[in-house]
């Protein structure tokens, strides 16, 4: 399934922005960044408790905001994009 | 079913592939130009010059993940193996088996049988294609070749009896090879297998396509538990992958050989795609490969029926299937092993 995870992490202190750095280091071992604070995973079941368990343990809830959004598939048909897109399919073939 | 997994091929060279806690990050002179989740991915396979940095193999070999090493131009150079692991029972099954001549050939008999069978099927397909065509002869006729192949391999009374039987089916099935080339044929002209190096680019095409089905087919061994060396058809030697040797032998004509020849017919690989290298070896060069590559890996997510299990399946997953039958064969569960055949 594709998760849509957003965050808005408080950064007016430096503990602020370490949270955001691990925020954003968590998500990408989930998925990929398609805008700055906007993240794209494409895990299963078991893989997405493990995406909200690590969120919610970094995040400070009374300062900062997560949200998880499930893409109804398919992601293609569902979504619209426009300008520029840093999106790709990993289950595309993968040639560098 | 598990689905399948990706394959990341790395053909930048001096690229360098770094674990980056969850991720895999690729960068080319000190510039990140790829990061993916590994758990997208079931497989890395790297040409040449490309340096994978010890954490993640760490890494690749504690989860089972394949790394492959092949030369910048496709020839087999190693593959990472992690601790040994599986079902050290079906293993003890499979050296029985194979301290039983009878068994033994009755298997490779099997492999033999669906081997040239599915070659027979890509020959038919090929006369019917090419129906008026001066080449609809000599494809009818190799196929019957194949078709005689089989009715012999079912007599053979020992093991080299039936590789002599498979060997001249091979080819007949080369010799007519051509008569299923339909475009550029001055340049993709084919008389006999070369390889070591490949003299030809039909050649060049099918050493590569070769190169990564045994791979999988290895891998496919792996991770049923099946010791990948103890091969019944293939005799055994040290270092060569007998038992994937034999398992590929029923894929080569449906999943490579195919494939080749839609890439040349389709005009996605052209005459121009090849450069020769020093040794008389004829290469492709690094954007066909990269052609190449990416029709492989649609291939391998195109859809199938399998005759046995009857429920459509991804090419891809055909060299695991048959590993697990033959799995559940040499541990007894099933009457005999069921080849793949092809329609």
């Amino acid at each position: 399934m594709d998760i849509l995870v957003t965050y808005d992490v408080n950064t007016e202190t430096p503990a602020g922005k370490k949270r955001l750095r691990k925020v954003a280091m968590v998500c990408k071992d989930f998925g990929q960044r398609v805008q700055y604070s906007v993240f794209e995973c494409r895990v299963d079941q078991a893989q997405y408790e493990k995406l909200r368990a690590k969120l919610t343990k970094i995040m400070d809830p009374k300062l900062d905001s997560l949200r998880l959004y499930r893409l109804p598939a398919p992601r293609e048909k569902n979504l619209e994009c426009y300008g520029v897109d840093r999106y790709v399919d990993f289950e595309e073939p993968l040639i560098l | 079913m598990k689905p399948i997994l990706n394959t990341l091929y790395i053909q930048t060279q001096g690229s360098y592939l770094r674990l980056d806690h969850e991720t895999l990050k690729v960068e080319v002179e000190r510039e990140m130009v790829f990061q993916i989740p590994l758990h997208h991915l079931r497989s890395i396979v790297v040409f040449g010059n490309v340096l994978v940095s010890p954490f993640l193999l760490h890494r690749c070999a504690e989860d089972g993940r394949d790394v492959v090493w092949l030369s910048e131009y496709g020839r087999f150079h190693a593959r990472l193996n992690g601790p040994t692991t599986g079902n050290v029972l079906l293993r003890q099954a499979q050296y029985a088996v194979l301290n039983d001549p009878g068994q033994t050939l009755e298997i490779a008999r099997l492999m033999v049988a669906g081997k040239l069978q599915n070659a027979r099927t890509v020959l038919k397909r090929a006369a019917r294609e090419g129906k008026g065509s001066p080449d609809q002869g000599s494809l009818n006729e190799a196929a019957e070749a194949q078709a005689d192949g089989i009715r012999r391999a079912e007599q053979a009374s020992d093991l080299d009896v039936l590789r002599g039987i498979e060997g001249s089916a091979a080819r007949a099935y080369f010799a007519a090879f051509s008569g299923m080339i339909r475009l550029n044929r001055d340049v993709f002209g084919f008389t006999e297998r070369s390889r070591r190096p490949p003299r030809d680019p039909v050649n060049a095409l099918l050493s590569l396509a070769y190169a990564l089905l045994s791979n999988e087919c290895v891998a496919a061994c792996e991770s049923v538990g099946l010791d990948p060396q103890v091969g019944f058809l293939h005799a055994l030697r040290p270092g060569r992958p007998a038992l994937a040797l034999d398992l590929m032998e029923e894929l080569r004509a449906p999943l490579a050989d195919r494939l080749v020849l839609t890439l040349i017919n389709r005009n996605q690989i052209k005459p121009d795609d090849f450069v020769d290298r020093p040794g008389g070896g004829i290469y492709l060069t690094e954007t066909a490969r990269k052609t190449f590559l990416a029709a492989y890996q649609k291939r391998k997510q195109e859809e199938i029926t399998h005759p046995v299990l009857n429920s459509k399946i991804p090419y891809g997953l055909i060299a695991h299937i048959q590993a697990r039958l033959l799995a559940r064969y040499l541990r007894g569960d099933l009457p005999c092993y069921q080849p793949f055949l092809f329609r």
